[in-house]
């Protein structure tokens, strides 16, 4: 070959390969799935983000499907109402930060979008792996200029500046961002708590473990995930008080290899429940299959992956919120405002139960979950002591929400060790 | 805990997640070996663990997705060594651009696989062997892949030291112009050595997603790709040091995880740079000795050489 032909061939060959491979991992937002930057799922930047969500749960009886929970009545009124009047015609997009199908945080929100999908069906459009950068920005753009959309779910913390970049130059479309800190006029927020379920998770394992020794693999030790962590050792003291917590962290949200890599590590040393905040769950799930042992869930409900290896798990149910706010928005009702909620307004849930667990654990821990929800039980009453055995939580107090969000130590009994 | 839980914990650890990586570092090896470096190792380790995961889910059966994952990295690495052997392109240019192809590709085609379960490898308690105190469980209590891993390394290096095929491909490594000037065809030589290393890669992926996780995500090598870059040059593209190098880094890996799990006081965002400190310490120690051992052309842009 010539040598001039040869540098042509090269040069073609070389833009041929970009071309492909800046196609392939490029996002696509016209289309209703979208698939974008590999990298940006393990994006650390969605830290915030991915310590939220989950979602599905056991079957409704009313035509939804279980994608909305178990709904309470004035949803059900509420997905009567609307599909009573088909008049109302929306277009919703949705943007996930990572794949919908991990089992984990996306998962969650996503089952919130398929419960809007059966109330308004067709009107929803998605992007997964929308990195939080202004790619985010063309993502939504493309969604209200070629879907028309009019209603934009950004479900990830970090989609939140992007979002209000777009709100303001979009005045007539209604966003609502999960977790974000402030509302504007046409943009507003919401999120809610979940270490209530943990803890009654953490019963649950504390019921079923036979050595006592639980394990929880979190991604990065921030005050969110400690709460979490304090809230499960806490729910498992309540049901044997000799048992401890082993805490590893993975510095990352998502790193399949080293999520089974721990939980192998952890069930040679004994132990025989774990659980996890992660973004990716399911290679915990299957260490546990594999292993023998029990697993809790977080985020979503995993125990199609191993019933046998579930226990229960904590989880999201969003659709029922989203719902709400979509109606806010179609009747006129709506108003920028940033919401919180928790288990009593049902935007989180118990997992339903692996096939391990006994009746009477099962009645034992919905109790539990009962008495949690009501009040009458309240996992942070003091007197708690940290890992030093100093007093966190005076005796009788109940440290409020604020308090509890900034946690920055390990309750007595995990064994961990956190950053200075 | 005790001492000799502490080391069995490490040991087994350090197979366990060594294995994925030391198929890489070997495949890495024999591609170096006849002077191609292969950036795009991750990529093909991606394909692997992508495609052998699809195929174990498609047919239910887990050696078919072996079959194809090894298939799938071997071919990825085979644009990279279209670009560098008939092109004469940069390689590592070249690797990288094969490492997004492959990172895209393996996302979009695996993107309904996530939430799909399949039967793969279990971890097979050899009979006996697995019985012995301590060893036992460090040793012969892994899935088959990890099994198969260890033979692979020997295997290597009779081909490469023992044989007129490996001394093909050291020839081609040293110097492509004897090679051609003894009869041998380089490029083809070449190509063989470059699909290798992309078939070995792809495998190390097939470990982690049928065998070691039993999931698929997309990116789901987290930088393996470019560890085992990095482990050739400690390995000083020999397969057993490779081998070595790849049990090391596991090795660092799951002394993490045990420390972490002990409550030593040592904040874990430092012991999680552990395994990649013990990377770069190694390259410092080893780096100047290991210069003599690298194959002279080694990156050397094919059609160049004088």
């Amino acid at each position: 070959m010539q040598r001039s032909s040869k540098r042509i061939t090269l040069i073609l060959t070389s833009f041929v390969a970009i071309a492909i491979a800046m196609l392939a991992i490029s996002p696509r937002a016209i289309t209703a799935q979208t698939n974008a930057t590999p990298a940006a799922t393990m994006a650390a930047a969605s830290t915030m983000a991915a310590t939220m969500a989950g979602t599905m749960s056991a079957a409704a009886s009313d035509g939804l499907p279980a994608a909305c929970g178990t709904t309470s009545g004035t949803i059900r009124d509420l997905a009567a109402k609307i599909k009573a009047d088909p008049s109302k015609k929306v277009k919703i997009g949705f943007l996930f930060v990572g794949p919908v199908d991990d089992f984990g945080y996306n998962y969650a929100a996503n089952q919130g979008r398929l419960c809007l999908e059966a109330v308004y069906p067709g009107s929803t459009v998605y992007a997964e792996n929308v990195p939080e950068t202004a790619e985010a920005e063309r993502v939504m753009e493309n969604m209200i200029k070629n879907d028309g959309a009019t209603i934009l779910f950004p479900t990830s913390y970090g989609h939140y500046d992007p979002a209000t970049h777009v709100a303001k130059k979009y005045p007539n479309v209604s966003f609502f961002h999960m977790g974000g800190p402030k509302a504007v006029t046409n943009l507003s927020t919401f999120f809610g708590d979940i270490w209530q379920m943990v803890y009654v998770s953490g019963y649950a394992a504390g019921k079923i473990s036979k050595s006592g020794k639980l394990g929880y693999i979190v991604a990065f030790p921030i005050a969110q995930t400690l709460l979490n962590v304090n809230a499960f050792e806490l729910g498992a003291k309540a049901a044997n008080p000799n048992a401890t917590t082993t805490v590893v962290f993975t510095a990352n949200w998502c790193d399949p290899a080293k999520l089974s890599a721990a939980a192998n590590n952890l069930v040679d040393q004994g132990i025989d429940v774990l659980t996890m905040h992660q973004d990716c769950p399911k290679p915990v799930i299957e260490v546990a299959d594999r292993r023998g042992v029990h697993v809790v869930g977080y985020h979503a409900d995993g125990s199609s992956v191993s019933p046998k290896a579930w226990i229960t798990g904590s989880m999201w149910v969003w659709g029922p919120t989203m719902l709400t706010l979509v109606d806010s928005v179609l009747s006129g009702t709506y108003k920028p405002s940033v919401l919180f909620y928790g288990p009593k307004e049902g935007i989180v849930d118990l997992a339903p139960f692996g096939t391990d667990v006994p009746k009477d654990v099962q009645d034992a821990t919905l109790k539990l979950k009962a008495d949690v929800i009501a009040g009458t039980v309240f996992p942070f009453t003091g007197p708690i002591k940290n890992q030093k055995g100093d007093i966190v939580v005076k005796d009788g107090e109940k440290p409020d929400e604020t308090t509890l969000q900034a946690m920055d130590y390990l309750v007595d009994g995990v064994i961990g060790t956190l950053p200075q | 805990m005790n001492p000799i839980t502490f080391i069995q914990l490490i040991l087994t650890g350090s197979i366990r997640s060594g294995t994925s990586v030391m198929y890489a570092v070997l495949g890495e090896t024999v591609s170096e070996k006849v002077g191609v470096v292969n950036l795009g190792v991750e990529g093909s380790m991606l394909m692997g663990a992508c495609l052998g995961f699809i195929v174990t889910y498609q047919t239910g059966n887990p050696w078919l997705g072996v079959l194809a994952a090894g298939l799938a990295g071997g071919i990825l690495s085979l644009v990279h060594g279209y670009l560098v052997i008939n092109c004469g392109a940069n390689q590592l240019a070249s690797g990288l651009a094969t490492l997004f192809l492959g990172l895209g590709l393996t996302a979009l085609l695996g993107r309904d696989y996530v939430k799909q379960n399949i039967v793969g490898f279990n971890p097979i308690p050899i009979p006996f062997l697995s019985d012995i105190p301590f060893i036992g469980s460090i040793l012969f209590k892994h899935d088959i892949l990890t099994y198969l891993g260890f033979l692979i390394g020997p295997l290597l290096w009779f081909v490469l030291y023992r044989t007129r095929w490996g001394l093909s491909m050291r020839a081609v490594g040293e110097s492509r112009a004897v090679a051609f000037s003894t009869g041998r065809n380089p490029a083809r030589i070449a190509y063989l050595g470059v699909f290798i290393g992309g078939v070995l890669s792809g495998l190390g992926g097939a470990q982690l997603s049928i065998a070691f996780t039993h999931f698929w995500v997309e990116n789901m090598t987290q930088g393996a790709g470019f560890i085992a870059v990095a482990l050739v040059i400690f390995g000083m593209w020999r397969p057993m040091r490779a081998m070595v190098g790849a049990l090391l880094y596991g090795g660092a890996y799951s002394l993490q995880l045990t420390l972490q799990t002990m409550g030593v006081g040592i904040p874990p965002s430092l012991l999680q740079m552990l395994p990649y400190v013990l990377t770069l310490a190694i390259l410092l120690a080893w780096g100047k000795a290991s210069k003599r051992a690298m194959p002279s052309e080694l990156g050397l842009p094919f059609g160049s050489q004088a």
